[in-house]
């Protein structure tokens, strides 16, 4: 394990019975769905012949008790082949993904979870910048279409009043979510009360299977999972334990506050350029389309965390809110993470900045079709 | 002579025009100086500068012997021509923030804004949103968050659009007695009739240049045609029988046995030669001397103004 050398490690106990039915992936990072796949299909197809020839060999034996194994028996599979046999050979293979920590600590992984996970945040983040970035946009059309920003401006400065609404947009934002966090869990508190009889059942059921708590001995882990893989909850329980929620809740605090923060000030420039709400969907265009792209992407990204596509777009700060989203419940390096969150780190900053020098021309400028052109002037007009 | 506030040669630039022109401009304490001009002509630029809501791109702003820096922003109210509240939100809850913003303290600003929705008889109104209140009754609040601040400052553009005569004269009461209080106060508009009024000092633009400046009452002055009205009776005979040739008798109108006459004396010639001349022969009932209003004053300087820059741009072609 000192040496880096290798993806995975792929360990297949010996099976009890006489074909093997479960495996175990060791890996540093979080095993992808589309590796998982693959080895699934792989040992399950190579199992299924090998039962396959079992199951032929004790049919032929049926008729012929002498009968040895030879190469020739193909025209004998056509005849014998029947629906019975094929019930019998079709393997279900479990496999169990294990992720490497450091100092060799291991902890199982799943993937189906990080991608849910994952998933969930990215949307989320996706939500939030949409739906805050509007309501920024709006905001600052209001005022300006009121004309009560110039009484205001006339007191603060441009800027202030614009970061005033990104910021205060966000606070009532992240108070509405909170609201909803509170809310889904009083609701689940209600739920477990009215209903305790399904959830007593289901803790009974894992503490039947203390095996299934200590996967020191992977194998038996993997008997024990077996075993407990009607009971759902159990899993899904032991599922979410496994993320690592000290860096999934920084980083999507960080990442929704960089995301929105950028889009943000963009939406407030727009608001600024255009005197009503009609008129800014020229403008809005090319402000969504690295947003939807990045919902998108999401989905190539979540089978294949490791990819470049997934690197790229983790990194380009109009896309890594989300997509780094995504990849985090698999495991980033840290280095990558650092990348990224520089790389958003100044690019909003910028942003702001630009956004600042357009929404101060832009409020007090009624009554003219602008431009990305005229926009781009702004830029360099002197205070 | 030091002022209370000047812009020393202000020049303005956009990207294809100039909005303002190295124009200078000095207002004296406690004074109401009137700043005119035709639309466009850089008034709104100028005024925008002064509230620091842009900065010019050449030359400075002293405000009360300090160069015009952030801070001075809670001494100076400012009432723009488009006017503008929060429409969703409440009169009194709105207009105790904009104070707050202005640097007033909450309860401060509660006292004082009672005691103008009460002069102002809005008090009723406190607890409506803005939307719900007629035109009028928008502007005085807007009239009010301006000033509740106290600023030494007071910048009004086009304080009396949209108000009822009634309004409009209240209105002019406050102004005058914010100048006797202390205020010193800018005052844009196109209405002159209340520049006559009020105004002790104009500074008229057009097309970004400053074209006249002055004391309203050394203007006119400036601009009197040595032109008299009188009224008479008792003589029914042509006035110009009794008037030397040089003497330009401009109207006469006859109406219940008054006659109303406009003489133009030739320059240098005092109107006491006018009244000798007449006194023989009417009974005089008035003896009036033209001056100009400052409408005329306006419209001549400004079309001056035009012409020349036309000629101008002639000769350089």
């Amino acid at each position: 394990m000192t040496e880096k050398k290798g993806y995975a490690l792929l360990y297949i106990p010996r099976p009890t019975s006489s074909v093997p039915s479960a495996a175990v992936i060791y890996s540093e990072k979080q095993a992808s769905i589309d590796l998982k796949s693959y080895i699934r299909n792989v040992m399950s197809k190579e199992v299924e012949n090998q039962k396959l020839g079992a199951e032929l060999l004790k049919e032929i034996r049926k008729v012929n008790p002498t009968y040895k194994t030879s190469g020739a028996d193909s025209l004998a599979k056509e005849t014998l082949i029947s629906e019975e046999i094929l019930k019998n050979i079709k393997t279900n293979i479990t496999l169990t993904s294990i992720q490497m920590g450091e100092e060799g600590k291991e902890e199982k992984s799943f993937t189906e979870v990080s991608m849910g996970v994952g998933m969930f945040a990215g949307i989320l983040i996706y939500f939030f910048i949409f739906l805050f970035g509007a309501q920024v946009m709006r905001g600052v059309i209001e005022e300006k279409v009121s004309r009560i920003v110039e009484v205001i401006v006339s007191s603060v400065k441009p800027f202030q009043l614009m970061m005033g609404k990104i910021i205060g947009v966000a606070l009532v934002g992240l108070t509405q979510f909170m609201l909803w966090v509170v809310l889904t869990l009083a609701l689940v508190t209600v739920f477990q009360t009215v209903m305790p009889d399904k959830m007593h059942k289901a803790q009974a059921t894992e503490a039947f299977n203390p095996a299934q708590r200590i996967p020191a001995d992977a194998s038996t882990a993997v008997i024990a999972e077996e075993e407990v893989e009607s009971d759902g909850i159990s899993k899904i329980t032991e599922a979410l334990g496994s993320i690592n929620y000290g860096i999934m809740i920084g980083a999507f605090l960080f990442y929704f506050l960089g995301g929105y923060l950028l889009y943000g000030a963009m939406f407030a420039a727009i608001g600024a350029a255009v005197d009503n709400e009609t008129d800014t969907q020229q403008f809005m265009m090319p402000v969504t389309i690295p947003l939807i792209l990045s919902i998108v992407m999401a989905q190539f990204v979540i089978n294949n965390p490791e990819g470049p596509i997934a690197f790229w777009f983790s990194m380009i700060p109009f896309t890594s809110p989300i997509i780094m989203m995504v990849r985090i419940p698999f495991g980033v390096p840290y280095w990558e993470l650092a990348l990224s969150m520089v790389l958003l780190t100044l690019t909003f900053i910028a942003a702001v900045w630009l956004a600042g020098r357009v929404y101060r021309t832009g409020i007090l400028m009624y009554g003219k079709k602008v431009s990305w052109g005229e926009m781009w002037k702004w830029l360099f007009y002197k205070g | 002579m030091s002022y209370y506030f000047s812009a020393k040669n202000i020049t303005k630039r956009y990207a294809n025009h100039t909005a303002l022109s190295s124009v200078s401009i000095d207002v004296p304490r406690q004074s109401i100086f009137g700043l005119l001009g035709p639309n466009g002509a850089g008034k709104t630029s100028l005024i925008r500068i002064i509230n620091q809501i842009t900065g010019p791109d050449e030359g400075e702003i002293w405000f009360d012997n300090e160069k015009l820096a952030p801070h001075h922003v809670e001494h100076i109210g400012y009432l723009p021509e488009e006017r503008g509240l929060y429409k969703k939100m409440k009169v009194g809850e709105q207009a105790l923030y904009l104070a707050q913003l202005k640097g007033v303290s909450k309860s401060d600003a509660l006292k004082k804004l009672k005691y103008w929705f009460e002069k102002f008889e809005i008090q009723a109104w406190w607890n409506k949103k803005v939307e719900e209140l007629s035109k009028g009754m928008q502007q005085k609040v807007q009239f009010i968050v301006t000033i509740i601040h106290e600023p030494s400052l007071l910048i009004f553009d086009e304080p009396f659009s949209g108000f009822d005569p009634i309004n409009v004269n209240l209105l002019k009461e406050e102004i005058l007695k914010l100048r006797e209080n202390g205020a010193t106060i800018i005052f844009s508009t196109h209405n002159m009739a209340s520049v006559e009024e009020l105004c002790d000092n104009i500074a008229l633009i057009n097309n970004s240049h400053k074209i006249l400046e002055g004391s309203v009452k050394d203007i006119r002055n400036a601009y009197k045609a040595n032109v008299f009205a009188i009224e008479y009776d008792g003589f029914s005979g042509p006035l110009k029988s009794v008037l030397p040739a040089e003497f330009d008798l401009i109207d006469q109108t006859v109406e219940d046995d008054v006659t109303r006459a406009t003489i133009k004396l030739p320059k240098g010639t005092s109107q006491n030669e006018l009244i000798s001349r007449i006194i023989p022969h009417v009974s005089l009932h008035s003896f009036n001397e033209i001056i100009p209003a400052m409408n005329e004053i306006f419209i001549q300087t400004v079309n001056n103004a035009v012409n020349n820059s036309a000629t101008s741009q002639n000769n350089h072609v």
